[in-house]
């Protein structure tokens, strides 16, 4: 009988040095060659600042801008330290009181809009920091943003369809559209 | 549900069974130290690390022996990370400056990913330095994946055997499926993971100007950081206006395809795989599902093959595939159905050309209803505690699908290994309760099925329960536990019973409203992970090592074949009988009347 201490301390510690040292050290090389952008963050500069990345949502409530989906983050919305969900059940008088106060808000940002309000835009996201919101929200809004800038609201609609991603090969991903770069779209107009 | 939900299914289902028969078969290979060519490429790093840590390769070992390894070597596993943690204020890659968590918290994760639970009572991106993540939680997402897989290949090799008293070396088993397994796959998906979005940095964390300033409410703090209350005892507010917005950076693709592949699921972030940074599009949520099942799905076939019977693999995987189909179906079409209380207000939940609909509280816009509830049933049957949604946001029947899934025992697929090991024990159960039926000595894999194996395997299978449900009758009943319950009702007994199912099978998902980074909570769930890892484990490879002593019988006319539908109905019969019997008292008190509540009005 060989002992069972040995091996177990020594091949604990190589273990360590290859999966938890070298492995993602070598990623982490590769992908800084390759990918630099994408392993930094995705992040967006324009004139030099860094205003957020192309995959991290940001809160918006001026009306001139499409708003993002509600987001449960603590203690301020889109908080990139808190990743994380409301964990409301779907009977939580809390849940539905939240999604009451959203659509009050929504009603009073673009009155005479008696649209069924599209769910996501009243449901807050998974992490928090959901960067789209679907097409129809997007849609929802046009009317609003278009008004409080003074534009036509076919070129917001244009703008929305432009700037649509759909579902690759027919099953992957659900029609949508990033929040941030549309609103950075917008700016771009005036 | 839609086209579309069953349309992902297919897709999904397609390519994880095409990867079936390769990647079993070059498992079999590797863990018989075939000569193929990463075998041979990899030789002198194998051979050194046997040298460096005297291992003689060539020495097989009994059951007894066989375990006693395994678990010395996670019980040092253990240590090591526990200390890791403590000590990681000290140590380099923390430029953060994160402290040490708390001693109780420490110990839970530390027994939580050495069992390749991964259950997360602590909040990632404020708790853990790098090199924790790294050298730490990472390591053991690789080899608590690899200690799963090996008590697979055991079992195997005691059906495969007869008349000897060896089942394999532990040392080379667990060698050789990491180096050839699991760090090639891994390190492949994480540099696609990078190429689309995923990040991968040694960063301190960036902040940056938002388009536009956030103004919120706060508790006031006084100089010495103390929040502020008033005579009353109320918190007092303030209201602040912030502009900037703080991302969080890190080694995140090389741990987050280690994670998916290896079944582990402990998320680099809080919000696990529904953070934009871990997980950023429809396409990488199809990539790491894949990298959840192919490994299970995988091992059906080692298992034919390694009998030399690949139908017998091919029986089991269509028992798990059937259960799994039925599974998705029930939880995506409660989802897409949405709430009944938010379409009462006049909110539009139907699917169409522009939105997914459904129930969206907790859900990622791209992701929607299929690409989240497919995400939750699989990481749900395989032990991976990942989430890409919050499952305490599903309707009632939504959120009892993942809930049940873990009940069944972690089998449809399963965790690496894991999954495998467990579905054999209940193959063993059902032919015993067909032999009992017509009065015949049991036998699976040409191997009598007699009174030590029996008790083994209801070991193997009775603990899980045991734990599950005498952990939530004392959390219910002491005030420490009914602290953590953010639900009311029905919702808030779901979420402790969510907790123990998670931790006794080792899937470490959560209802994750329950605040459980407390002592109570941290030191329970802890006790429950490791035991409902290591019992049955030792349980099984008492099996292996009996079987494999076993002289091998013919065939005749009186066996009962394990290979046509009739034994995959037997089998699925089997394991949903056992989980429906033991579990649907406490699922009635959850989500069944959660349920009945909602849609009665």
């Amino acid at each position: 009988m060989k002992p069972i201490l040995r091996p177990a301390v020594t091949l604990l510690l190589v273990m360590t040095a290859i999966t938890g040292i070298a492995y993602p050290l070598i990623v982490t090389g590769i992908a800084q060659v390759l990918f630099p952008a994408q392993a930094a963050g995705s992040l967006i500069v324009r004139n030099g600042v860094t205003v957020g990345s192309r995959l991290i949502g940001q809160p918006f409530s001026a009306p001139g801008d499409f708003w993002s989906r509600p987001s449960a983050t603590s203690p301020q919305p889109y908080n990139g330290l808190a990743s994380g969900g409301s964990n409301l059940g779907p009977l939580n008088p809390a849940l539905i009181a939240a999604v009451k106060r959203r659509i009050a808000a929504l009603r009073a940002a673009d009155p005479g809009n008696d649209a069924p309000i599209p769910v996501d835009l009243v449901t807050s996201s998974g992490s928090g920091l959901d960067p789209d919101i679907s097409l129809a929200a997007a849609y929802y809004q046009a009317g609003r943003v278009a008004r409080a800038r003074g534009l036509e609201p076919s070129r917001v609609r244009a703008l929305i369809a432009a700037h649509a991603k759909g579902r690759l090969l027919g099953v992957l991903g659900e029609p949508r559209v990033d929040v941030l770069e549309l609103n950075l779209a917008l700016d771009q107009i005036h | 549900m839609t086209v579309e939900s069953w349309g992902l299914l297919g897709l999904f289902l397609g390519v994880a069974l095409l990867c079936v028969k390769p990647l079993g078969l070059y498992i079999a290979n590797v863990m018989a130290g075939a000569p193929i060519w990463p075998l041979r490429a990899g030789r002198r790093l194998e051979a050194g690390i046997y040298r460096l840590c005297g291992i003689d390769p060539a020495q097989e070992m009994g059951w007894k022996r066989y375990a006693v390894a395994l678990l010395v070597f996670n019980a040092l596993g253990a240590l090591l990370l526990y200390g890791l943690q403590r000590l990681q204020y000290f140590l380099p890659l923390n430029p953060q400056h994160l402290p040490a968590p708390s001693p109780d918290s420490a110990f839970n994760t530390a027994v939580s990913f050495i069992t390749n639970t991964n259950w997360q009572s602590y909040t990632p991106e404020t708790t853990m330095s790098y090199l924790t993540q790294m050298a730490g939680l990472a390591v053991q997402n690789f080899l608590s994946a690899a200690t799963g897989i090996v008590v697979a290949i055991a079992l195997i090799r005691g059906l495969a055997r007869h008349s000897v008293k060896v089942i394999g070396n532990f040392w080379t088993d667990l060698t050789r499926v990491t180096l050839y397994v699991l760090l090639p796959i891994a390190f492949v998906l994480a540099l696609v993971l990078v190429s689309q979005g995923v990040i991968q940095n040694f960063s301190a964390y960036k902040t940056v100007t938002m388009l536009q300033p956030v103004t919120y409410q706060q508790q006031k703090v006084n100089a010495a950081g103390a929040p502020v209350t008033d005579a009353a005892g109320n918190p007092v507010m303030q209201t602040v206006t912030k502009r900037t917005q703080t991302l969080p950076m890190g080694p995140v693709a090389s741990q987050e395809a280690i994670k998916e592949l290896g079944t582990n699921g402990g998320g680099f972030f809080n919000a696990n795989s529904a953070h934009p940074y871990e997980n950023p599009n429809a396409f990488t949520n199809l990539l790491e599902m894949l990298a959840i099942i192919v490994i299970p799905a995988a091992l059906t076939y080692t298992f034919g093959h390694m009998v030399g019977d690949t139908r017998q693999g091919w029986a089991v995987l269509a028992a798990m595939a059937i259960l799994f189909v039925g599974l998705y179906a029930l939880c995506t079409s409660s989802e897409q159905a949405g709430n009944p209380r938010i379409a009462a207000l006049g909110v539009s939940q139907t699917a169409s050309a522009l939105q997914s609909g459904g129930n969206m509280e907790g859900k990622e816009v791209r992701f929607g209803i299929a690409g989240s509830t497919l995400f939750a049933t699989l990481a749900t049957t395989t032990s991976t505690g990942a989430a890409n949604s919050m499952y305490d946001s599903y309707m009632p029947l939504g959120g009892l699908v993942p809930l049940f899934d873990m009940m069944l025992g972690e089998v449809v697929f399963g965790g690496v290994g894991a999954g495998l090991y467990s579905m054999l024990i209940f193959a063993i159960i059902g032919v015993f309760i067909a032999g009992l039926m017509v009065g015949r000595t049991p036998e699976y894999i040409g191997k009598k099925i007699e009174a030590f194996e029996m008790k083994m395997s209801s070991i193997a299978i009775l603990v899980m329960p045991l734990i599950v449900l005498v952990g939530t009758a004392v959390a219910v009943s002491v005030k420490a536990g009914q602290a953590g319950v953010a639900n009311p009702g029905a919702h808030g007994f779901s979420e402790i019973l969510y907790a123990f199912t998670s931790a006794s099978n080792n899937n470490g998902s959560a209802f994750a409203g329950l605040s459980a980074d407390t002592p109570f909570y941290n030191t329970a769930l802890g006790l429950a992970i490791w035991i409902g890892r290591f019992w049955p484990i030792a349980a099984v490879l008492a099996v292996a090592g009996s079987l494999a002593a076993k002289k091998r019988i013919p065939v005749t006319e009186g066996t009962l074949p394990t290979h046509g539908p009739t034994f995959v109905i037997l089998l699925i019969g089997t394991v949903v009988l056992v989980g429906a019997l033991t579990f649907v008292p406490a699922l009635a008190l959850g989500p069944i009347v959660e349920h009945l509540m909602l849609w009665s009005h």
